[in-house]
């Protein structure tokens, strides 16, 4: 039996799909949706994969999330797309809406949002209307954990929700300037989580909160794991512990282990892949040496092995940004990553060897691996 | 009734037609009108604490404004354009 797996691609300019013949194979491209608009990112709903959303942008005009209710046949906009409340003292504006997250399993419609400035929104009809989640995003605490004049080149973020797939009520937030926060009571109230992680860049290089948590990932089907690729390196964290160890430390020292994204294993919760970038000096974030590689580990972090075949071995000096690297759900699992010079990159056999499915698109920004409806 | 000029960058909602009227005595008033016929057009030209955003200008007449309570009186054109936001 085969199915067909879908690719949903977000770029600097709009939206690509690639379907499989299903043996991933050979791969077809259908596009561009929304040319020209930023796609910062591109869902499938896991539980109704009739249902797609994509956070949107473009230089001149104001964010919005575009959602489809039949696979993407057709498009209509959110009538209430996600926004800070009117008249809030603090005044402030949605600049973009950067990750999107299905709700839990036991929530059919419900979605959360994050965005720049750092906000979390919700929505309980599939995208169409959105509000402001006051726990997180009128904390007392909002200004010191996520301050305005800190982030990334495109501002500050929310980057990142993770909802434990055990308990709707059990939730992770990964931002740029404050790391990752944790809330038991579906999002009404917050605290730091980033024990044992570096902030080399700030006075005291192990604060409560102020580090920059790129990315995190659940082991799938151990959810009491937690995978990091920070802004100072790679880390795991198994609760209900709550010290971060730095397994990127065992990378070898000429490639480190910083990067923007970590993609868990489907089904194996001791193995994951990272795709590491050159953070030394004046941080270039190439690939290290102009040799782009992934590395997996396969103990949880004790030890990583590098995986490059298929990529160019020199003078190849692109990059994979945060939600620009995922696996699928197959046997052996098939991973897919997009490049900020615009290829898409798949490899059949869990990252042993890789090819070019796709090139020449804008900088991607997103790719999504979901069975097509 | 007011003459709005339309950029190219909200085509999608009017339906890729740049002359436009509405009615309103402020420019918020005619933006929430055309927000009636266009729905969404307005939240991408004007920010949730009523800013107009960074990259959008509107004019009315040869005079910019940033206020939506800027005034209108009747027979005024309303102009909006997507300024230099980049490549």
């Amino acid at each position: 039996m085969t199915r067909t797996t879908q690719l949903l691609v977000g770029t600097r300019k709009g939206a690509w799909v690639w379907r499989d013949d299903g043996r991933r194979g050979d791969w077809r491209v259908e596009g561009p949706l929304f040319l020209g608009q930023i796609v910062n990112h591109f869902v499938q709903d896991p539980r109704d994969a009739k249902v797609q959303l994509i956070a949107a942008k473009t230089g001149h005009l104001g964010p919005t999330v575009f959602r489809s209710l039949d696979g993407g046949e057709t498009w209509a906009e959110a009538t209430r797309p996600p926004a800070f409340p009117a008249g809030e003292a603090k005044a402030r504006a949605v600049s973009h809406s950067f990750w999107l997250e299905p709700g839990h399993a036991s929530e059919p419609g419900v979605w959360w949002a994050g965005a720049s400035p750092p906000g979390l929104f919700v929505s309980e009809d599939n995208g169409a209307t959105w509000d402001s989640v006051a726990g997180f995003n009128d904390h007392p605490m909002y200004d010191a954990w996520v301050p305005s004049e800190a982030g990334t080149p495109d501002g500050p973020l929310l980057n990142q929700i993770l909802i434990d797939p055990r308990d709707s009520a059990h939730m992770y937030l990964a931002t740029s300037t404050g790391g990752v926060f944790e809330s038991l009571d579906r999002a009404a109230s917050w605290a730091p989580l980033n024990k044992g992680v570096e902030a080399s860049f700030l006075p005291d290089p192990y604060p409560e909160y102020g580090q920059d948590a790129h990315y995190i990932a659940f082991a799938p089907g151990r959810p009491d794991r937690l995978w990091q690729q920070n802004h100072c390196g790679v880390y795991r964290l198994d609760r209900p512990g709550e010290t971060w160890e730095r397994i990127g430390k065992a990378m070898p020292a000429e490639i480190g282990d910083i990067g923007f994204t970590i993609t868990p294993h489907p089904r194996d919760p001791n193995t994951a892949w990272i795709f590491p970038m050159d953070g030394t000096d004046v941080w270039p974030r190439t690939s290290p040496g102009g040799r782009p590689a992934v590395y997996r580990t396969t103990d949880a972090g004790a030890t990583w092995t590098r995986l490059d075949r298929g990529f160019p071995g020199e003078q190849a000096w692109f990059t994979v940004k945060r939600q620009a690297f995922c696996a699928d759900d197959g046997a052996p699992a098939g991973l897919y990553l997009g490049t900020t010079s615009g290829e898409v990159w798949m490899s059949p056999d869990e990252g042993e060897s890789w090819r070019a499915i796709g090139a020449h698109l804008p900088e991607i920004y997103s790719v999504a691996a979901a069975p097509a409806p | 009734m007011i003459r709005v000029l339309a950029p190219s960058q909200l085509h999608a909602y009017t339906g890729g037609e740049s002359r436009l009227t509405a009615q309103g005595a402020t420019v918020g008033e005619v933006l929430a009108d055309l927000d009636r016929r266009f729905p969404g057009l307005r939240f991408r030209v004007i920010d949730e604490q009523d800013r107009v955003r960074r990259h959008m200008r509107i004019f009315v007449g040869a005079r910019e404004t940033r206020d939506i309570a800027a005034p209108l009186a009747d027979g005024e054109e309303v102009l909006i354009f997507g300024a230099l936001s980049g490549g």
